[in-house]
């Protein structure tokens, strides 16, 4: 029988084979070792009890400082993993991801370089309200030299993990909230799923879905309802967001020529108006219809519970849209 | 060292190190000055003896971190200036092969890992470096610069009270020229001494005169073996000043002409040349041949990086990221 496992079963697991192949690798961030509650949902227990407080280091509550720490470790040959507890907190950081972090390799002409992950996690669906929910990738995804990466699925966020640690540059690793509990097979150990490369997880013909995150699981909800409606869609999963596969989403536009981008941040200025843009530019004349996209509502993330439902994407929104497109 | 004191061979090194800081601001300024290269100038003139004190006791393998007034820590640090010429005038043979520019020099082989042009990012990614050191054991010491003006930003509270409570091996150097962009130390820094905020994080606080070289070589000896010994940051701030405003250009019509005056009456090369002579540690001749060389260096340096080549512009496309792996990163990776 496979073993069935969460989110965070699947990142701690790769955390501490990661940290077992790797003696450069450490932790660092707020809460994470176990006299803190090994992270405040356990996505770190028990490692600093297995690899000691040298490696695994619970922070004062100073974003900056973690990053830095990162930086400078990572700079002369760590693989340091910071956890930014939630992905709101990375706005107290920006000046040391993205000018730093992410600019550094470029900067000494390629003489140094930061081989960093920053974990953290985000999305709406508790109630967290509007500084605990956001979704921020397009912030990284427009500043170079950040990889920008997401999963779907336990073994995903495992196989990607691994992937992210294994890199040579800074990747932001964006863990959804509710999705960390949902299960799924287990991953064997040391699978690595590669950056950059995106996953088409459901074939179709008639229309594409590109996403990434915890929306993929409601693409794939509304895939399988259009399927009973005559609609075949396809959906990929970008997994990293930044950079993008754009060869796997125009191929796949190409061939189905409808598009729908669809992601839990807000639609304006997000992402997707960039995937639409080049699918516009590559494939214009050849599409039959025009691109679309749904993404969260222009408001910060509501706290009541009706408002934040309809602040975010549903199944039924990406049905709606994608009947209109036909 | 009897009584504390450096001895000859060292007091000479710091004249040396001190007058190529000044040597090489006088012909970057030129240069600048007059077109041959186009850059935007943050002068180190007046602190040069901060820079020189404490790269007296760092080895090539310590560390530092630095920001856009930083042209003297590199060269203390042992930076040639020959390819912070040629990265100050934008071509292929500078330490970054143009890319990065005046304000973000970096040249691991001497320990310069980070110029930040952003006021007090010197010091949170300081203490990662001294962080790595700390793991692996490597008696590293991790230098932070900073200036004045930083000490009022967050990133110094949140780096002190990290490396406190980490008890990492790092000094703080605060390089206090009085003046952070146009505005008046005391007028914007509550509560006096920035050195004082180390009892804030129990950790030691040195406030020294940043434009003696004596006093700065012996302040630095004492932080940096704090930090070696693995008893935790230290603190340094080095009162000094700036001979040419915030960048070059500026009139500096803010620094009322006495303040300015005085200081440059004490010129800390000045007093410094005077003293090695009249106390017999160096001949006038000595300290003339000193100078003499490093010209010949610095001029060396500017011609060779005004006849290299620009960089292609294909660079754009490069050192943004790495190569993609294809295979796993392998396993138990020597650490480097």
């Amino acid at each position: 029988m496979t073993d069935m496992i969460n989110s965070i079963e699947a990142l701690n697991r790769a955390l501490a084979d990661a940290m077992t192949d790797h003696p450069e690798v450490i932790l660092l961030g707020e809460d994470l070792a176990d006299e803190e509650g090994g992270g405040i949902v356990g996505v770190t227990k028990g490692l600093s009890g297995r690899f000691g407080d040298s490696r695994v280091r619970s922070t004062p509550i100073s974003e900056q400082a973690i990053i830095g720490a990162g930086i400078g470790a990572a700079l002369v040959g760590m693989r340091p993993v910071c956890e930014i507890m939630l992905m709101n907190f990375t706005t107290v950081a920006m000046d040391m991801i993205t000018n730093h972090a992410a600019k550094l390799r470029f900067m000494s002409g390629g003489q140094t370089h930061v081989p960093m992950v920053i974990r953290t996690m985000t999305g709406t669906g508790l109630g967290n309200g509007g500084q605990h929910s956001d979704y921020l990738e397009a912030w990284f995804a427009h500043t170079p030299g950040m990889k920008v990466v997401s999963y779907s699925s336990p073994s995903e966020a495992y196989g990607l993990m691994r992937s992210a640690i294994d890199d040579d540059d800074p990747v932001l690793f964006i863990e959804n909230i509710p999705g960390y509990f949902a299960t799924g097979p287990a991953p064997l150990a040391g699978t690595r799923i590669p950056l950059g490369i995106a996953n088409i997880a459901r074939n179709g013909e008639d229309v594409t879905i590109i996403s990434y995150s915890e929306m993929v699981n409601l693409a794939l909800a509304a895939a399988a309802a259009l399927a009973e409606q005559g609609i075949s869609a396809e959906v990929i999963d970008l997994r990293t967001i930044a950079p993008y596969d754009r060869a796997t989403v125009l191929t796949s536009v190409g061939k189905t020529g409808r598009a729908v981008i669809v992601h839990e941040a807000v639609r304006d200025f997000g992402v997707g108006a960039e995937i639409a843009a080049d699918i516009s530019e590559a494939l214009h004349g050849k599409l039959a219809a025009p691109v679309r996209r749904l993404g969260g509502a222009s408001c910060p993330v509501p706290f009541s519970k009706p408002l934040e439902t309809a602040f975010a994407p549903r199944k039924e929104d990406i049905i709606e849209i994608i009947r209109g497109l036909f | 060292m009897p009584d504390n004191q450096p001895d000859r061979d060292t007091l000479v090194q710091l004249f040396r190190t001190m007058s190529l800081i000044k040597i090489n601001d006088h012909h970057i300024r030129a240069a600048a000055r007059t077109g041959r290269i186009n850059v935007i100038y943050y002068s180190p003139r007046g602190q040069e003896a901060v820079a020189a004190g404490i790269a007296a006791h760092l080895t090539a393998n310590d560390y530092i971190t630095t920001i856009y007034r930083g042209i003297h820590d590199q060269l203390a640090k042992g930076v040639p200036s020959r390819v912070i010429w040629a990265e100050y005038a934008g071509r292929v043979t500078g330490s970054c092969k143009g890319k990065g520019g005046p304000m973000h020099i970096t040249h691991p082989e001497t320990g310069v890992m980070v110029t930040t042009g952003i006021v007090g990012s010197s010091m949170p990614i300081a203490n990662g470096l001294a962080l790595a050191s700390q793991i692996r054991g490597d008696k590293r010491v991790v230098i932070a610069n900073f200036g004045d003006g930083a000490s009022n930003i967050g990133a110094f509270h949140e780096s002190l009270n990290l490396a406190a409570v980490w008890k990492l091996p790092i000094v703080f150097v605060c390089q206090n020229n009085l003046y952070a962009e146009h505005s008046r130390f005391d007028k914007f820094t509550a509560g006096g001494r920035i050195s004082d905020r180390a009892g804030s994080y129990g950790i030691p606080g040195l406030h020294v005169d940043g434009n003696d070289p004596v006093a700065m070589w012996k302040a630095a000896r004492e932080a940096i073996a704090h930090a070696r010994d693995g008893d935790g940051p230290v603190l340094i701030e080095a009162m000094t000043f700036r001979f040419h405003g915030h960048l070059l250009g500026d009139d500096a019509s803010y620094i009322p002409k006495e303040q300015l005056e005085a200081a440059v009456q004490n010129d800390p090369l000045v007093v410094f040349r005077r003293f090695l002579i009249d106390h017999g540690s160096a001949s006038e001749a000595e300290l003339a041949a000193i100078e003499a060389e490093i010209e010949e260096e610095v001029v060396e340096a500017r011609t060779s990086a005004l006849a290299a080549p620009y960089p292609d512009v294909n660079e754009l496309k490069i050192d943004v990221f790495g190569p993609s792996r294809s295979t796993p990163l392998p396993r138990a990776e020597t650490v480097r």
